[in-house]
């Protein structure tokens, strides 16, 4: 279809066009999408090939120092002086052996049972008392066990390495070329190497503080850990998909409370993510373009008025607001000594006020915010476009409508996605406003203004409820993983559909 | 004939100045209003930290008797609530933090910007990835790390927190960086410049900017945080942070009595962190801006 085609339809039309268009893309989409996975797999398995290669080759072809590498790691690159590279395998080795011996191997071969004792009563002969003995652990055993199981990997990773870079240098041995000394190995860290300088700490870090704890909060997932099952006084076992049945199918004894809680807190975390996304982004940039309005004067001093409350901390006006818009607050206070009302209005103690106002509290901390980041991209919007729209006879609301949100939104959409997953995991706004409350009832640990973020933080620090926690966090996980994945395709599609400059 | 269109035409212009006229003061208008509603509230902070009056809330806005008591007793009265300490807590954690993660931050941009290696975009996309992860799923772990190490109720314990995943936040840093041209680097390189020397050189230099965006993000956090620190420092008052302690102030049990100086709190924490933000906002804004915003 020509554009002039598309062009001339109506908005109805276009819909039902564009709908079409989606629906038969799907096969090709989905094509593309295996061949990529299968691209991909197949990279990896050419890796794994090439893993075994390398191995395979230090097998056959090395010489005795490559051979005894593969029990004593670093033993080439000393017969090769080099000295730096050996010790730090060696040294790896050595610390790895000793971990799994002393402290790994007796958690990980828990890990399937998870413990068998958790506290027995001991006769002390000395004191003559009954005293209580603690065993297993269940939390320590997995945590270790993940440890341990990432220790393994990162030295199953290093022996690889070690077996290869000994390849290399016997390769290099043997043609004659010089071995790269001490000297070279610390000036490579600073060329092409230099990446490993500046990544290793940063990574380590993510590694310990992130990747292996996210590993054991999704296998919580998949246990009791909770407030009766709590170590170490208890253990805690695997259950399998018990808890996501619990949560999401409501099976179980506490299940249908927990699923309609589930539902009712998923259901709201969306709308206000939704609202608090597009409210403050829509007013912000209307307040933008007032002051930047011709012949509104005092531009400066509206801004300054507005950047100050940005400027204030968000944790300072989250906290005045929930006491000023308490049942006593001084809001109440005033409207009742106007004689305007007689009871105070239950601005966050009834549930639905109680949404509508976090949302408009939400405006009025976002809007200053909107305003700094849009003024200047709302100057960058090329003046003849609003020119000519003049000419044409356009309204301001239309020229609104026609030029500037659709501009704004080509332009700010990677910031929107952000702000809108941003607002998904928003704890602050929630919890320092309403605390998630007003109570329900109907709801299972949870508020009526409970984002799942605040659910998550109520389940881990008030009840202890760690497995069901990790549940949410998943659910979390994925909820954010596949809007983050469908908008930023959407935004591509846009881009190529309409070149807006 | 010629009269009329004359009139007609100043009629229509008159008409179009008038409509001007009244766009403008409608806007001043919606103008002040919003000034009212955005600053009042902040006033009212500011005049109950002074107020004399005992109590939690007032019908009235503007108290009857004015004292700087609420301010001194925040200093001279910490046996309940410590708030010089919280202070201290704080600006220690951000400092530390600030030097740590603009540190971590910079280094892991420069080196995902510039640096090629084999897995950097699957290095990417591993970091996408996890941030989608709720931080707080990954708390609850470290936190039993942390306790089992004995660094729970401590500020180490929290800065480590903190600044452990700082590298997941190299994303605007990196598309800073990603706008300084390669030909600036290639020429280093000719000169015999090694990579290092390049980023500390020549990189960082041109960047400074950015720099300040990180510096004043990675200062102002630890400012309003409360998820990890109220987890972190269960049980331990004197560990809070400001925004940990002033919530406790606002506690029912507490409120009666402290609520004013709560304000004067607020409004103690409030103006330096204020006055670096207004100082630093131009910087801000172009990392907020030129980071997440691609024109």
């Amino acid at each position: 279809m020509l554009n002039l085609e598309y062009l001339k339809m109506n908005p109805w039309q276009k819909f039902i066009y564009r709908a079409e268009h989606f629906f038969r893309r799907i096969p090709a989409g989905l094509k593309r999408f295996f061949q990529k996975l299968w691209e991909v797999l197949c990279g990896f398995g050419m890796q794994f090939v090439s893993v075994f290669q390398e191995v395979y080759r230090a097998a056959k072809d090395g010489d005795w120092k490559t051979r005894l590498s593969f029990v004593i790691m670093g033993f080439g690159h000393f017969a090769r002086r080099q000295y730096l590279r050996g010790a730090m395998y060696l040294g790896f080795e050595i610390i790895f052996i000793l971990y799994l011996t002393l402290f790994g191997w007796k958690y990980l071969v828990k890990m399937g049972s998870l413990g068998d004792v958790a506290m027995a009563e001991v006769f002390n002969e000395e004191t003559g008392i009954f005293e209580y003995v603690y065993y297993d652990n269940s939390m320590l055993i997995l945590l270790y066990s993940v440890l341990t199981i990432f220790f393994i990997g990162a030295f199953v990773y290093m022996w690889y390495q070690n077996l290869r870079t000994n390849n290399v240098l016997q390769e290099m041995a043997e043609i004659g070329k010089k071995l790269p000394s001490t000297k070279d190995a610390l000036n490579s860290m600073v060329n092409e190497q230099y990446y490993k300088t500046l990544l290793g700490i940063p990574m380590l870090g993510i590694l310990v503080f992130n990747i292996i704890p996210i590993v054991f909060m999704v296998l919580i997932a998949f246990t009791n850990y909770d407030q009766v099952h709590m170590p170490p006084s208890r253990l805690f076992d695997w259950v399998g998909m018990q808890n996501f049945g619990t949560i999401l199918g409501g099976t179980g004894v506490t299940g249908p409370a927990f699923a309609y809680t589930f539902r009712e807190v998923l259901i709201w975390t969306l709308l206000w993510a939704f609202f608090a996304t597009f409210t403050n982004y829509i007013l912000g940039m209307l307040v933008a373009l007032l002051i930047n309005k011709k012949g509104i004067r005092f531009k400066k001093l509206w801004r300054t008025i507005l950047i100050f409350s940005v400027a204030v901390p968000q944790f300072v006006s989250l906290l005045l607001m929930s006491q000023m818009l308490g049942s006593e607050g001084i809001i109440n206070n005033l409207l009742k000594s106007w004689g305007w009302i007689e009871q105070s209005l239950p601005f966050l103690t009834d549930g639905i006020w109680a949404k509508v106002t976090v949302i408009i509290v939400n405006i009025w901390i976002g809007i200053p915010f909107t305003v700094l980041i849009t003024t200047g991209i709302l100057m960058n919007i090329p003046a003849d476009l609003y020119e000519s729209a003049k000419i044409d006879g356009a309204s301001p609301f239309r020229t609104y409508m026609k030029i500037t949100l659709p501009y704004m939104w080509f332009v700010t959409t990677p910031y929107l996605i952000n702000t809108f997953v941003g607002n998904i995991n928003n704890f602050n706004v929630i919890f320092l406003l309403t605390g998630g409350n007003p109570l329900s009832l109907d709801y299972q640990n949870a508020g009526q203004t409970d984002l799942l973020i605040t659910w998550l933080y109520k389940l881990t620090y008030n009840e202890q409820n760690y497995s069901f926690a990790a549940v949410i966090g998943i659910v979390t996980f994925i909820i954010i993983a596949v809007i983050s994945l469908i908008f930023y395709n959407k935004s591509k599609a846009v881009k190529n559909e309409e070149e807006f400059m | 004939m010629m009269e009329a269109i004359k009139t007609g035409k100043q009629k229509k212009y008159r008409s179009k100045k008038r409509v001007e006229r009244v766009s403008n003061a409608v806007g001043y208008t919606i103008l002040v209003i919003i000034s009212i509603i955005w600053v009042i509230p902040y006033i009212y902070l500011i005049l109950q930290s002074f107020r004399g009056e005992p109590g939690a809330y007032t019908s009235y806005l503007i108290p009857k008797e004015f004292t700087f008591d609420n301010y001194i007793e925040l200093f001279t009265d910490t046996s309940l609530f410590n708030f010089p300490r919280w202070y201290l807590n704080t600006f220690i954690t951000a400092v530390v933090v600030c030097i740590i993660q603009t540190i971590v931050v910079l280094a892991t941009s420069y080196a995902l910007s510039r640096l090629r290696f084999r897995g950097r975009k699957g290095l990417m996309n591993l970091l996408l990835v996890l941030g989608m992860f709720p931080g707080f799923m990954s708390m609850t772990a470290v936190y039993f790390v942390l306790k089992e190490i004995g660094l729970t109720q401590s500020l180490v314990g929290l800065i480590l927190v903190y600044v452990a995943s700082s590298a997941m936040q190299y994303y605007i840093c990196k598309g800073f960086f990603d706008t300084i041209p390669k030909s600036i680097d290639e020429a280093a390189k000719i000169d015999g410049a090694s990579r290092h020397t390049i980023f500390f050189k020549v990189i960082l230099p041109l960047s400074k900017p950015i720099i300040v965006y990180t510096i004043l993000q990675a200062f102002l956090m630890p400012w309003g945080e409360y998820m990890f620190s109220s987890l972190l420092m269960l049980g331990d008052q004197e560990m809070f942070n400001v925004a940990n302690g002033l919530r406790q102030m606002l506690q029912r049990e507490n409120i009666a009595e402290y609520f004013t100086r709560f304000c004067a709190g607020a409004v103690l924490v409030s103006i330096p962190i204020a006055a670096l933000f207004i100082w630093l906002q131009k910087y801000y804004v172009e990392g907020v801006t030129g980071g997440a915003v691609k024109g």
